[in-house]
């Protein structure tokens, strides 16, 4: 099997063709990569199968991903999501 | 952009939707197969991109899936493709599927939908930490990503489900702390009758008992995971024996460690799809809303046809079954060939039968029972998105007056998050009825005409939706 990897909060995370963002990471042992909007509390995979939302990940700038689904890809900038992701617009 | 027009679009490639593709090619029709993943299989028969062998010794009735595959080869199939509505048209249905925010059409004469179901859930304090993960979710790391939850790893909840889950994990290396079944396996007993004429499943069960014996993974009955403790991430449960209705047994409350835990109460089928072409729905016995359907897997809507778990959650043999009628019967009619198309295979109609038996011995057996509402505090997140607590839904019934959920949703944000109340529905509507006093509302939260998330310009070029 062929191992690459994609950074997550510029550290290097390896993946083997076909996992998913979220699966790679709780696979080197990250189990939360988004904090929620009210508490801020941590969150990870729950329901795993993209019906829960609450993998919700930045990917490549793009926030609000289902790390669940997302197919990894070598080379993705992957970024803890805090809150609604969207901070940069706050007025 | 918009395909060729086809005789049968099905949407899922699960086992019944599979099924339904492979007897619907062989009824001479042009198919459609649509799913969101990249590949066939569904939950049931989940695996990591092109590489079934890798996980093969953690699933069953391979032999049927590489024959369904074989055959859907005859198919167009559209992986990758989530359907986010289906709209009715005076010459069939159009399936709406994005795929990277694009729209496609694709438009068919008649409909086999075989959506699935996910694990249906219920809080308890601490459900919310990392680490803890719904029982299929464990199941999905492990099947299609070959990694594991945890290393010490506590599964809960009830239903045969947690038995493969467990299994799958103690037989990749994952320390399984304990089994936690809240109902008594006797039930079965009870109810032989409808178990033993489904001999493979009795064979799978014992499988399944017969591994965790040598995994050495204990195996609890009358008991639950009621709490999940840690700060950033799960590192233990609480553990506690159940009365009949499910109240913890003062003194019996054990704290287990783990960096892990896996729970499941059962199923809870997907109805966006069959919900927005307007199939009539009615209520099973293990609480679920379900769409209603005819000896040949008809549902109210003409045209439209229903297999698997959204008739009811019976499990992959079942939806097998389903899927062959219904995908028999929805070639029919849009081919206009009507050899066969009145009647059901009555070899069809045994196996149904007595998969359906079994599934409602399943369902008697695993009940969810109202004791887990003193498992809450009023700190214990009912709904994970919108972050509400049981406190604060209370608020909504017992201050502001809500007695139904959707009042109660509107008041206090239960269900009202990303996943639309997929995870917290379920045990709202329980809760409302139970603090208001009205009758239990299983269809409260079913109802989502955006089936998945789609970008809004997409809605906008829509402008009769």
């Amino acid at each position: 099997m062929t191992e690459s990897s994609f950074t997550f909060d510029d550290r290097r995370v390896g993946f083997t063709a076909g996992q998913t963002v979220g699966a790679a990471l709780i696979g080197a042992g990250i189990r939360s990569w988004r904090t929620t909007r009210v508490e801020g509390r941590p969150r990870g995979v729950f329901c795993g199968i993209g019906v829960c939302f609450d993998c919700l990940i930045t990917i490549d700038g793009v926030p609000n991903q289902r790390a669940c689904l997302i197919a990894a890809q070598p080379g993705m900038a992957v970024r803890t999501q805090e809150g609604g992701g969207r901070d940069q617009l706050a007025v | 952009m918009t395909s060729s027009r086809f005789d049968v679009a099905v949407v899922g490639a699960g086992p019944g939707g599979l099924a339904a593709a492979e007897a619907a090619v062989g009824a001479g029709a042009r198919v459609a197969l649509v799913d969101g993943a990249g590949q066939p299989g569904g939950q049931y028969w989940r695996h990591p991109a092109g590489d079934l062998d890798a996980v093969a010794d953690l699933h069953h009735g391979l032999k049927t899936f590489r024959a369904q595959v074989r055959a859907v080869d005859a198919a167009t199939t559209f992986f990758g493709h989530q359907v986010w509505t289906i709209e009715k048209v005076a010459a069939g249905f159009v399936v709406r599927a994005v795929v990277a925010g694009t729209e496609v059409e694709i438009a068919a004469t008649s409909l086999v939908l075989a959506p699935g179901a996910y694990d249906r859930q219920l809080p308890f304090p601490g459900w919310d930490l990392p680490g803890v993960y719904t029982a299929g979710g464990a199941q999905a790391l492990l099947k299609g990503n070959q990694v594991l939850a945890g290393r010490r790893v506590v599964v809960g909840g009830t239903g045969p489900f947690l038995l493969p889950v467990a299994s799958g994990l103690a037989a990749r290396g994952a320390k399984v702390a304990g089994v936690f079944e809240a109902n008594s396996p006797l039930g079965w007993v009870r109810r032989l009758p409808a178990v033993l004429p489904v001999a493979g499943k009795l064979t799978e069960g014992a499988g399944y008992t017969a591994a965790l014996a040598r995994h050495r993974v204990p195996y609890r009955s009358r008991h639950a995971i009621v709490a999940a403790h840690g700060t950033d991430r799960v590192t233990a449960v609480t553990v506690a024996r159940l009365d009949r209705d499910w109240r913890i047994v003062a003194g019996s409350q054990q704290r287990v460690e783990c960096d892990a835990v896996a729970v499941g109460w059962g199923f809870t089928p997907q109805l966006e799809l069959p919900l927005a072409v307007g199939c009539a729905t009615r209520v099973d016995v293990d609480g679920s809303v379900v769409v209603q359907v005819d000896e040949a897997q008809r549902s109210s809507v003409p045209g439209v046809y229903v297999a698997g778990e959204a008739c009811g959650v019976g499990g992959a043999a079942l939806a097998t079954v389903e899927g062959a009628v219904a995908g028999r019967a929805a070639a029919a009619v849009a081919t206009g060939r009507a050899a066969g198309a009145g009647a059901v295979p009555r070899r069809l109609v045994g196996q149904r039968n007595r998969l359906r038996a079994f599934a409602s011995a399943m369902h008697r057996t695993h009940p969810v029972r109202d004791g887990w509402r003193d498992w809450l505090t009023d700190e214990t997140l009912v709904c994970r998105c919108e972050e509400v607590s049981a406190g604060r839904l209370r608020e909504a019934t017992d201050e502001l007056g809500a007695t139904d959920a959707r009042s109660a949703k509107l008041l206090s944000r239960a269900g009202m998050g990303w996943c639309q109340g997929r995870v917290c529905g379920y045990a709202t509507s329980c809760l409302v009825a139970a603090w208001s006093g009205r009758p239990f509302e299983p269809g409260a939260a079913a109802e989502r005409p955006v089936a998945v998330p789609i970008p809004l310009g997409l809605l906008s070029q829509h402008p009769g939706t």
